[in-house]
């Protein structure tokens, strides 16, 4: 049986993890290699780096580090942030990365999706979409959240894995950072109508709303978080323990 | 010395990390006399079986690796690396593979459940078949290794290792000197390393 997976998320900014940690034993706890190590050692299952630099420099910087991190961490690795093309998917792959994720540069070029599963399989290629409620549908927005596109989400993930995506991050606007658990209304609408694995991402506030998220909806297949991990608030070994006890396979 | 074969098939990074995690000295290679020379083989592989053999056997490699296996030489297969060992494969197709594995490989979706997801991508627990092999010997059973993949070995009898997917789906393999892992021990945290570590010390340390 395939486990459920808990994946830590960790934005990257000039070589350095953003939004403070504050773990006890760590020296460095906005290194990218430290805390992802930390995350490996205590139970995650997958990790997602996003680059969130604009800058050519940093963007050599990020580069270097996820080396770093793939040479030190041997659990499955994505990436995302500035994937704009199939170049970019050479690029992080060449570092290490297993899967990458693309979100505002698929929009603007929606052929990098079939481009890049057709070069490096479907299980390298993660759709990342951000999706709020406008007039009672669900609408696809880009640039992190900032810009509605008009396109409805919907048709846009179907779209996305018939072009080729193997996985889905599904990143609800309207839970996202409200700590009140995950948006299961969208996520079954998502489920709905996709064979691939869908990662829930998006308004985890406690390990409560991580068990609701995989009882109500068992076609979910991660459930993705940031702050929550960062702060220490939810201890994903405890969080996996609790799940485990719900009946939720799980990876001890 | 552990020589990674670079058939130029896939990205080596992270294989050749995890070797120099376990603290064993491993070299990617294309050449011929460096994997003759060999004392482990590592056969890795992604991508599709047909273009991957294609590649494997006109670039002569197959030949060195099957000659070394023959000699006695540890070799491990990984993912379609550990497929490629088979004797065929149906995958777009019908392929031969290098014939040190008994079996073919094929469709996973020919014995899973149709409400079952494809690729068989995850975490999934190891349950050992027979009397438990060296590769092993670090393990427990239902230790979880991570899988990505479409096709399975099938009428194997080389089987050492399963794992459930709503069907028993071929993980591991052993003939002789010959080994072979379905999932990624280089993404398989701790229990993928000690896999490595075991290969690296069967017949002794390199």
């Amino acid at each position: 049986m395939i486990t459920k997976r808990i994946i830590p998320c960790l934005d990257v900014r000039d070589g350095r993890v953003v939004k403070g940690v504050n773990f006890q034993g760590l020296a460095d706890v906005s290194s990218p290699v430290e805390l992802g190590k930390y995350y490996s050692d205590n139970g995650a299952d997958e990790l997602v780096f996003y680059d969130i630099t604009a800058s050519f420099e940093g963007r050599k910087l990020f580069s270097d580090i996820l080396k770093e991190v793939a040479s030190t961490i041997f659990i499955p690795l994505t990436v995302g942030g500035g994937i704009n093309g199939v170049e970019d998917f050479d690029r992080v792959l060449k570092c290490g990365a297993d899967k990458v994720s693309v979100n505002s540069g698929a929009i603007r070029n929606p052929s990098i999706i079939y481009e890049a599963a057709k070069r490096y399989g479907s299980q390298c290629v993660v759709l990342s979409v951000d999706a709020k409620r406008v007039g009672g549908k669900y609408r696809v927005f880009s640039k992190g959240g900032r810009e509605d596109t008009g396109m409805d989400a919907l048709d846009w993930i179907k779209r996305g894995v018939d072009s080729g995506a193997g996985e889905i991050v599904l990143n609800s606007i309207d839970t996202d950072g409200v700590k009140k658990g995950f948006d299961l209304e969208m996520l079954s609408a998502v489920c709905d109508i996709v064979s691939v694995p869908v990662i829930a991402s998006g308004g985890a506030g406690c390990k409560e709303d991580f068990v609701k998220l995989f009882k109500t909806l068992p076609k979910v297949d991660a459930g993705l978080a940031a702050s929550i991990f960062h702060f220490g608030e939810v201890d994903i070994n405890d969080l996996k323990k609790t799940l485990q006890a719900q009946g939720i396979p799980m990876r001890i | 010395m552990v020589v990674i074969v670079d058939y130029g098939v896939g990205n080596l990074f992270s294989l050749a990390s995890s070797f120099a995690a376990i603290g064993v000295e491993a070299k990617v290679s294309g050449d011929k006399t460096e994997i003759e020379q060999a004392d482990r083989i590592i056969l890795p592989g992604v991508g599709a079986f047909g273009d991957a053999a294609e590649k494997l056997f006109s670039s002569g490699l197959a030949d060195v690796v099957k000659a070394q296996a023959k000699k006695g030489v540890p070799v491990l297969g990984i993912c379609l690396g550990m497929q490629l060992l088979f004797e065929k494969s149906y995958e777009f197709g019908e392929y031969d593979g290098l014939g040190l594995i008994s079996g073919q490989i094929r469709p996973i979706a020919d014995v899973i459940p149709k409400d079952y997801k494809i690729p068989h991508i995850g975490w999934n627990a190891l349950h050992f078949e027979g009397e438990k092999s060296p590769l092993f010997k670090y393990l427990q059973e239902g230790d979880h290794v991570y899988f990505v993949h479409s096709y399975y070995g099938a009428d194997c009898k080389d089987v050492i290792a399963t794992a459930e997917y709503g069907a028993s789906l071929t993980a591991a393999v052993e003939k002789d000197n010959v080994y072979g892992c379905q999932f990624h021990p280089e993404k398989s945290g701790k229990v993928g390393l000690n896999i490595l570590r075991a290969f690296c010390e069967l017949g002794g340390q390199v």
